[in-house]
């Protein structure tokens, strides 16, 4: 998954444009990850200021959600 | 009320595409809702700010001092030895142009296109595209958390790099990563430079693009860097160059930044086709910027301006049609579309060069006559010179 740092983001879009799977959607300051996302890593070398970065979750099993 | 719920045609994106394409299909007697997401036109900045004489030709716009604030020269291009070339405003005409405000310039435009009768929204999320019967018949919008439907006969996509309307219709807009920039600048003041020159810096301070510095005055300009995507491997690079760039500079010693700008730019071919039923793209969105400069703002407005014109048209005749918007398409093209390739061809060979061979280019370069500085002169000149540097490009000459 993608992790975003907020003290680093300049809400530019340019993460946006770069996705090749549109997973992706600035609103003003808010920026949106949907569950398109393929962790392929292209928006965290097009992050010009170095705000995103790629966590590596295969192999872990995520606890489902309990009531 | 901040707008009505229904609309002859729907602009997307309140940038200089935008605008000029809400302008120019009010003027021509189109109802037209322009529609920004940010709170306010123009704001924040994310462009390098220089622009071609161009658009003074062909669009309806008189430099004001508000946004005009230094009309250039010449542009200097430097070779990562250092030697550069001088490209002369009176010999390369109105490809050397001004720096401007962006924020002012956009909100002249917006002006400009509401006094012809555009009526404008600000802080509106376009969230979606409607459809009746698979045909597009208007947008989504969300504005302070309520959401709403505005009905259109035609929607036009002006919103830029990340276009969001562009991928909703179906276009491809998916960008390789040789065809995209990774971008920062820094507006620094205290500086003391020649305003009369915009200066490009190529070679490996800046793979796959280019380090620039447009002045706006001799002590305030923009600096900045493009990276080529594909040219990236990690994380930070723009900043990472741009800061090393900046750092080794005598110039700018004692200098401060006022403001940081980011963004992505495209560098691409344009799309294949920017029309469909019922639905136009213009500007960033149609990946119209110039693939060798990354410069949008020209090209997005002289195709804003077919793009608003062919949409009155189109409501006048009563037929979206993406047959009837072909008077778009065929209008952009006759206007754009060889440059645009020419100087993806031109990108393409120059990302392939290494230092050495930038040294060499900007060595015989300086060795054309400036009046003759054509592409075609100059791969001339190089082929004299150093012929494998220009083997691929035997049939230009």
């Amino acid at each position: 998954m993608i992790e975003l740092n907020d003290d680093k983001c300049m809400h530019c879009g340019a993460c946006v444009g770069a996705c090749p799977a549109n997973a992706i959607y600035l609103n003003e300051v808010i920026l949106d990850f949907n569950d398109d996302c393929t962790d392929c890593g292209l928006c965290v070398r097009a992050c010009p200021v170095g705000a995103l970065s790629l966590i590596r979750t295969r192999g872990l099993k995520v606890p489902a959600a309990t009531a | 009320m901040f707008f009505k719920d229904s609309y002859d045609v729907v602009v997307v994106g309140g940038g200089p595409s935008g605008s000029t394409a809400a302008r120019y299909a009010a003027r021509n007697g189109a109802n037209v809702l322009l529609v920004e997401k940010r709170q306010e036109i123009g704001s924040p900045v994310r462009c390098g700010e220089g622009v071609s004489m161009e658009i003074f030709k062909h669009v309806d716009i008189r430099p004001d001092p508000s946004w005009f604030v230094n009309q250039v020269t010449g542009a200097r291009i430097f070779g990562p030895s250092g030697k550069f070339i001088l490209i002369d405003a009176k010999n390369a005409g109105d490809e050397v142009g001004a720096v401007i405000e962006r924020d002012a310039f956009d909100k002249y435009l917006a002006t400009e296109a509401a006094r012809d009768g555009a009526e404008i929204a600000t802080k509106t999320s376009v969230v979606s595209l409607l459809k009746d019967g698979g045909e597009i018949s208007g947008v989504r919008v969300r504005r302070m958390g309520e959401e709403s439907d505005i009905s259109a006969r035609l929607v036009i996509g002006a919103d830029g790099f990340e276009s969001q309307v562009a991928r909703w219709a179906g276009f491809n807009t998916n960008l390789k990563t040789r065809d995209t920039t990774s971008n920062l600048q820094y507006r620094m003041t205290n500086l003391d430079l020649d305003p009369r020159f915009t200066d490009f810096y190529i070679g490996s301070a800046a793979p796959g693009g280019y380090v620039w510095i447009f002045p706006k005055s001799g002590e305030v300009a923009n600096v900045g860097i493009g990276l080529l995507l594909s040219r990236i491997k990690g994380a930070s690079e723009a900043k990472d160059y741009l800061d090393a760039f900046i750092e080794k500079d005598e110039r700018f010693r004692d200098a401060s930044i006022m403001e940081t700008v980011s963004g992505g730019v495209s560098v691409s071919a344009p799309l294949d086709k920017v029309i469909a039923d019922r639905i136009m793209l213009v500007g960033d969105a149609a990946r119209m910027i110039d693939p060798l400069t990354g410069g949008g703002i020209s090209n997005g407005v002289i195709a804003g301006k077919v793009c608003g014109e062919v949409a009155a048209g189109a409501v006048k005749e009563g037929d979206c049609s993406e047959e009837y918007l072909q008077r778009y398409e065929k209008g952009w093209r006759e206007l754009l579309e060889e440059k645009l390739y020419r100087d993806y061809m031109a990108k393409e060979k120059l990302v392939t060069l290494d230092d050495e061979a930038l040294d060499k280019l900007i060595e015989v370069m300086s060795e054309v006559p400036l009046e003759n500085l054509s592409t075609k002169e100059i791969l001339t000149a190089i082929r004299t010179k150093y012929p494998e540097l220009v083997k691929e490009f035997e049939d230009l000459i």
